[in-house]
């Protein structure tokens, strides 16, 4: 174990993607953002990487595609309307499988919005923000070592299933400071990158491309193929974690920013008498259905409160897995507006009576 | 077969593959092949290649570049590619320097969507999209990019050949393989335009279209170097 360091969330992903051997980051400037291609700035020419901000976010996601067609880890990093116009490189990288990892520090939306933390990117990146038949791994942190530490899972994951993946935070765990302990370069064993196109020295020539003209079922073939891969990534990827979930007869679905506030209001609630626990994921996509299912069927649990950083997105995905059993409610602020401790408690309260 | 009779690409892509073995660079290089009809390049070319997002080519290239500096980069791109919809691409890796060599391949018109309107088309060039011809006030005037890029500090070799007839198909080559040689000694960025037909897409047969590109095409956009930093001439067009 290493050192304790008191470190900002989006200095803390910066580090972990460091470890995890990322030498190359592309990026715009956006608010509440900006952290990490500052420090990317400053680190990436110590350690012999390389920083450059591009002109937009669609010349930044394209760069990643150059950068990951040689074989190299590589990232960038944007807030919620930066990623919007990301959405069509996304799409691009994952129809030429071209691994990645975008990190998005959500803000409030639609449009310009604000620049205030949220949570109301849960459907664009858990459904393929862009066009066509696929979908990305998510991973949502909620503390600022998980910042560090899911960015070692994120880089592996795009290696090991040739995959862009989406690291959601929001602009809370972007900007705030905690202490944490950096996390080990991972051991995974990796398949050989034998796609990389630099040069074909003494080898037949390679191309990278999504398109897919001839023959005509050229193209189904892929999909059909990424849906296999999707599949494989939904049985064995999805993470979850749990809060005083055992004897509960209630239970908080939460990620992120709003999970810890529902942490206070369950420890609260508790004080009370309400046995109230927290189902979190950390993987949005794979959504962790397997284990929200247990809890629907326990007979134990009597009812579920979504509590999300937007109008309810998530909760569609907690309806489809509770799958009318139990009564899912939902509580939610957005837009900078955070979800309150006593307003939840009121929530808890009503729900529980 | 993917392109059409008369079509320069072929010729483009010949081109292109020859420099690549008198230079002897074929195991080195990667392609970037965009959106257009520029994007059936890897069929025809024993290299490395990508695609790019419509547009996107130098800021794929940028990033293989920045990736892999030993190796030779090349973006292939058509008009609207270029000059519309990867404009700022286009302007900003050429404002860093970046040390790849571009293929412009302007042949006025949309080609692969069936005959619309370019950045490149002329004024009074009946399109798709222009039924009564490009009207200036109403779509603006066609766009010289090797004069736009030639008011950047960066690049070092910007040229604008043509290949509607054989003593410019000569030059073209000639232009295709300083770029690239540019490249391999690290002067870096360059940037060849490519006067091309598509006779399909205008109309016309061959024949009529290599005679457009000479008597519409060249008065409008000049050849010639307008940069050669590496050999001490300087916009020699001027």
């Amino acid at each position: 174990m290493g050192d304790r360091v008191l470190m900002r969330g989006n200095e803390a992903l910066c580090e972990g993607a460091i470890i995890a051997g990322c030498r190359y980051y592309f990026g715009y400037p956006i608010t509440p953002q900006n952290e990490v291609p500052a420090y990317m700035a400053m680190r990436m020419p110590q350690i012999g990487g390389c920083f450059l901000q591009a002109e937009s976010e669609l010349a930044s996601i394209n760069m990643v595609w150059g950068a990951s067609a040689a074989g190299k880890r590589v990232m960038t990093s944007s807030s919620s309307p930066g990623i919007s116009l990301m959405q069509e490189g996304i799409s691009y990288l994952a129809g030429a499988e071209l691994p990645a990892v975008v990190v998005n520090i959500m803000r409030g939306g639609p449009g310009l919005g604000n620049i205030a933390p949220s949570q109301s990117d849960y459907y664009q990146s858990t459904r393929g923000g862009g066009h066509g038949d696929y979908r990305t791994p998510v991973l949502a942190p909620a503390t600022v070592q998980e910042m560090a530490h899911l960015m070692i899972d994120a880089f592996d994951l795009a290696d090991l299933y040739r995959t862009p993946v989406i690291v959601a935070g929001d602009g809370v765990l972007g900007q705030m400071t905690e202490p944490l302990v950096l996390p080990e370069p991972s051991q995974k064993k990796l398949p050989e990158k034998d796609w990389v196109v630099d040069g074909a020295e003494g080898r037949e020539a390679r191309v990278l491309m999504s398109l897919r003209l001839s023959p005509q079922r050229a193209l189904e073939e892929l999909n059909i193929k990424l849906k296999k891969k999707y599949d494989e990534i939904v049985k064995r990827e999805a993470r979850c974690d749990e809060y005083k979930i055992d004897d509960a007869e209630y239970v908080i679905v939460a990620f992120g920013t709003a999970s810890r506030v529902a942490k206070a209001s369950i420890d609260i609630a508790r004080t009370r008498g309400i046995k109230i626990g927290l189902f979190r994921p950390i993987t949005l996509w794979p959504f962790p259905e397997k284990r929200l299912r247990k809890l629907a069927e326990n007979r134990r649990v009597k009812a579920f409160i979504d509590v999300e950083m937007n109008m309810g997105q998530m909760i569609d995905d907690v309806r489809l897995t509770v799958n009318g059993q139990k009564e899912v409610y939902f509580y939610g602020r957005t837009a900078g507006m955070l979800p309150d401790e006593d307003e939840l408690l009121q929530k808890i309260s009503e729900v529980a009576r | 077969m993917h392109y059409c009779p008369g079509c320069g690409h072929s010729i483009i892509h010949k081109l292109l593959t020859q420099v690549i073995d008198e230079l002897g660079i074929r195991g080195k290089t990667v392609i970037v092949a965009p959106v257009g009809c520029s994007v059936l390049l890897y069929n025809y070319i024993d290299t490395d290649a990508t695609e790019a997002a419509h547009g996107r080519a130098a800021a794929v290239a940028t990033g293989l570049k920045r990736a892999m500096p030993d190796r030779v980069i090349i973006s292939y791109q058509g008009d609207g590619d270029l000059a519309a919809i990867g404009t700022a691409e286009t302007l900003h890796a050429a404002n860093r320097g970046e040390n790849f060599t571009v293929i412009f391949v302007n042949n006025a018109i949309y080609g692969m969507t069936g005959g619309q309107m370019a950045p490149t088309t002329l004024v009074g060039q009946k399109t798709k999209t222009t039924p009564f011809g490009r009207d200036e006030k109403w779509c603006g005037t066609p766009l010289r990019m090797c004069e736009i890029l030639n008011a950047l500090d960066a690049p070092v070799y910007i040229e604008r050949v043509s290949v509607h007839e054989v003593k410019n198909v000569i030059k073209t080559k000639k232009a295709i393989k300083k770029g690239l040689q540019y490249q391999i000694d690290g002067t870096g960025y360059s940037f060849i335009e490519v006067l091309s037909m598509c006779p399909t897409n205008w109309g016309v047969s061959p024949l009529q279209a290599a005679g457009w590109v000479k008597e519409s095409m060249v008065p409008y956009y000049r050849l010639g170097v307008f940069r050669d930093r590496a050999s001490g001439r300087e916009k020699q067009n001027d």
